[in-house]
């Protein structure tokens, strides 16, 4: 039994995705603590090799890969196999994915077959002294509670964290092990068919990866104004985010919704535009690192879990600052891989 | 068609206590109500029944007792029955064990050809349920589902709602749907859906009902255990700026993300 650190990696058109990297920031944690390899795992078509070589570079010990035409798109029941069959052949102490919508369909599906423990949503990873074991923890019901999970009798040890949680750090390693991994004909039958892929034009950051969300909610007062909020987003560089309210008006679709019936996000900063701050909205953004709300309410309570609290009409501070940054040419620094 | 939709009862309050040695949730002197998210799911399910000649739609939950009031209120909906999987012995589930409890008891009634599930909960809020109990019932899954069709073949075309986009999936029956809230406007139950769930009997199963072994469930049969629970400080002391000049107001929000390292 190996006591090996794995994170998942995604690749997306070629390209490892950003949260590819920060996941090894999570698990070269564990790994120093542990004092076991890090290695990084994918299912994909095959890709670049220096693309591979990132891996290695943001900590990475080892890589494990799947390379095939066929695994181009998420295909389930193909890449639960794939990974199943991994795990099972190396049998890591840990296994990590990303929480988004490929790691909180495919890592539920490979711990049921496994019969293993999964821990969703984790905020903290750590190792624990006496026992080696994975402590998880995790926020839960609308963020008013927070758990500290273990999975003590059987392995590996699953959890997906969230997005933009971490920040992909460069590693100076000497390991560097490629392993490529075959499989039988028979594990590309699939019961899916992949028919296609159909981009939302607003929204073409996805929320859960975004560094910067602009939120907005019924205090813009109609749909023209909350529009605007494209704006400052698209200066930022980031996305659109937006309260049920807002999203009930139709001023904006579902997909932005944030919040207990709508998406947890993690950005660096959060903007919150005419929003009061309801618990069911509060609870997707307890992760955000920066909080600014302007509400023209002094006593609304978006202001209790603020950082930054503007006093003052949404619509006229949101016109001078995109203005501002305009006239400034402010960006955002980036730190992207 | 057959079909089954999974509903779970969740607390409606907002001030929810867990026992801090178990680590369990208490779920008495809570008000309960339907999990907001599963609404999107009976609904679905309900509209599919409409538009097919000899289908039925079964609500299954696993729970307390208590949890029988959410499956009326499905019946209200517009599903035809309601079966509540219930036993001491399941107390204390966790994903694996609620999956493997929902799967025996699916498997048992028989023959679905589409489950439907909620995104997630709004207390456990994992939303690995439903992948788990597909893979349980070794059926193929479709996961934050936005729109579905059944094709002239019977096939299931199905528009996934992922990061920047939507993926487009074809799968044929049997299989498990997650739905998230995109997809349709729950209707409010009318009267006559009102009359009919008071009188609606709710089907009990228990685990020998189902062939569930006490190993394979409740805290004895879940991988994971909550070894520590807490409650966070979700207030943060900021800075309160009350100048109303909206330009002095910008600059404020320009400085401090200067000062944060972010512009
Ligand atoms: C089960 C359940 C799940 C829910 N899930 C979610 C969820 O996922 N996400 C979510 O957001 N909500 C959710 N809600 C709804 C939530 O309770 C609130 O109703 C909602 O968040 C309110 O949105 P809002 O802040 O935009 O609107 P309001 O509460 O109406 O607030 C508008 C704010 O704008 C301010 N304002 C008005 N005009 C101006 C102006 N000119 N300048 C500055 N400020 C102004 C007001 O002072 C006020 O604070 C849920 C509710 C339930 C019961
Ligand atoms: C604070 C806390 C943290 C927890 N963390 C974890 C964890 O990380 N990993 C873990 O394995 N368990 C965890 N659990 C246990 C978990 O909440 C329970 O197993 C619960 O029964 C199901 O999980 P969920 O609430 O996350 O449901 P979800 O997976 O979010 O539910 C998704 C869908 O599955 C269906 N469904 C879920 N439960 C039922 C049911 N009882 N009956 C019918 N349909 C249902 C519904 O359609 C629902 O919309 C945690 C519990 C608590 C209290």
């Amino acid at each position: 039994m190996s006591k090996d650190i794995w994170t998942f990696a995604r690749v997306i058109n070629g390209r490892l995705t950003e949260t590819s990297f920060e996941l090894l920031t999570w698990g070269r944690a564990l790994a120093d603590s542990l004092g076991s390899s890090l290695c990084s795992v994918f299912i994909s078509s095959k890709i670049q090799n220096d693309e591979v070589d990132k891996l290695f570079l943001y900590g990475a010990d080892k890589v494990y890969a799947i390379q095939d035409e066929r695994l181009k798109n998420f295909l389930p029941d193909i890449y639960m196999k794939a990974a199943c069959h991994m795990i099972k052949k190396y049998s890591p102490h840990v296994v990590i994915a990303p929480a988004d919508t490929f790691g909180k369909t495919l890592m539920p599906m490979v711990a049921s077959r496994l019969r293993t423990g999964l821990t969703a949503d984790c905020t903290e990873l750590s190792i624990e002294d006496e026992t080696g074991l994975l402590l998880q923890t995790r926020p839960a019901i609308g963020g008013n509670v927070m758990a500290t999970i273990k999975t003590p009798y059987t392995v590996p040890q699953m959890a997906t964290v969230r997005p933009m949680a971490k920040k992909p750090l460069k590693h100076k390693g000497s390991a560097r092990e490629m392993v490529e991994e075959k499989v039988e004909e028979e594990f590309f039958t699939s019961s899916y068919e992949y028919v296609g892929f159909r981009q939302d034009e607003s929204s073409e950051i996805a929320l859960n990866q975004a560094e910067v969300i602009v939120g907005g909610g019924r205090g813009m007062k109609d749909e023209k104004n909350f529009s605007r909020l494209y704006e400052l987003a698209s200066l930022l560089g980031g996305g659109v985010g937006a309260s049920r309210a807002a999203v009930d008006m139709g001023w904006v679709a579902y997909p932005h919704q944030i919040g207990l019936s709508g998406k947890t996000v993690s950005p660096k900063v959060y903007f919150a535009f005419g929003i009061s701050g309801a618990v069911q909205h509060i609870a997707g953004i307890s992760g955000a690192g920066h909080v600014i709300s302007v509400n023209k309410d002094p006593d609304s309570n978006i202001f209790n879990i603020s950082d930054l609290s503007i006093i003052g009409d949404c619509n006229e501070v949101l016109e001078k600052l995109v203005k501002k940054l305009q006239e400034t040419g402010a960006v955002i620094k980036n730190e992207r891989v | 068609m057959k079909m089954a939709v999974l509903v779970k009862q969740v607390p409606a309050t907002e001030n929810i206590k867990i026992d801090p040695v178990t680590g369990v949730m208490q779920r008495d002197n809570l008000q309960s109500e339907l999990n907001p998210l599963d609404t999107y799911a009976v609904e679905q399910a309900v509209r599919m029944k409409k538009n097919f000649q000899q289908s039925t739609v079964t609500a299954v939950s696993m729970g307390i007792p208590a949890a029988q009031s959410i499956l009326r209120q499905a019946i209200a909906m517009g599903c035809d029955e309601g079966v509540l999987l219930s036993d001491r012995a399941f107390a204390g589930s966790d994903t694996w064990a609620t999956a493997h409890v929902l799967a025996k008891g699916l498997q048992k009634l028989g023959g679905f050809d589409i489950i439907f599930a909620g995104e997630r909960a709004t207390d456990g809020e994992t939303g690995q349920v439903g992948p788990c109990v597909a893979v349980q019932l070794n059926i193929p899954v479709l996961t934050f589902v936005s729109e579905v069709k059944i094709e002239e073949d019977g096939k299931i075309l199905a528009t996934r709602s992922v990061e920047g986009g939507y993926e487009l999936v074809r799968v044929s029956s049997p299989v498990l749907i997650s739905v998230v809230k995109e997809i349709n406007e729950p209707w409010i139950p009318d009267y006559n859906g009102m009359m009919k769930s008071r009188s609606a009997s709710i089907k009990i199963m228990t685990a020998q009902d189902i062939g569930v072994d006490k190993a394979d469930c409740g805290l004895e049969g879940s991988p994971t255990r909550v070894s520590k629970v807490f409650y966070p400080k979700l207030t943060r002391n900021g800075e309160v700026f009350s100048d109303s000049d909206p330009e002095k107001a910008a600059q404020k929000i320009v400085d401090f993300l200067k000062e944060k390292n972010i512009l």
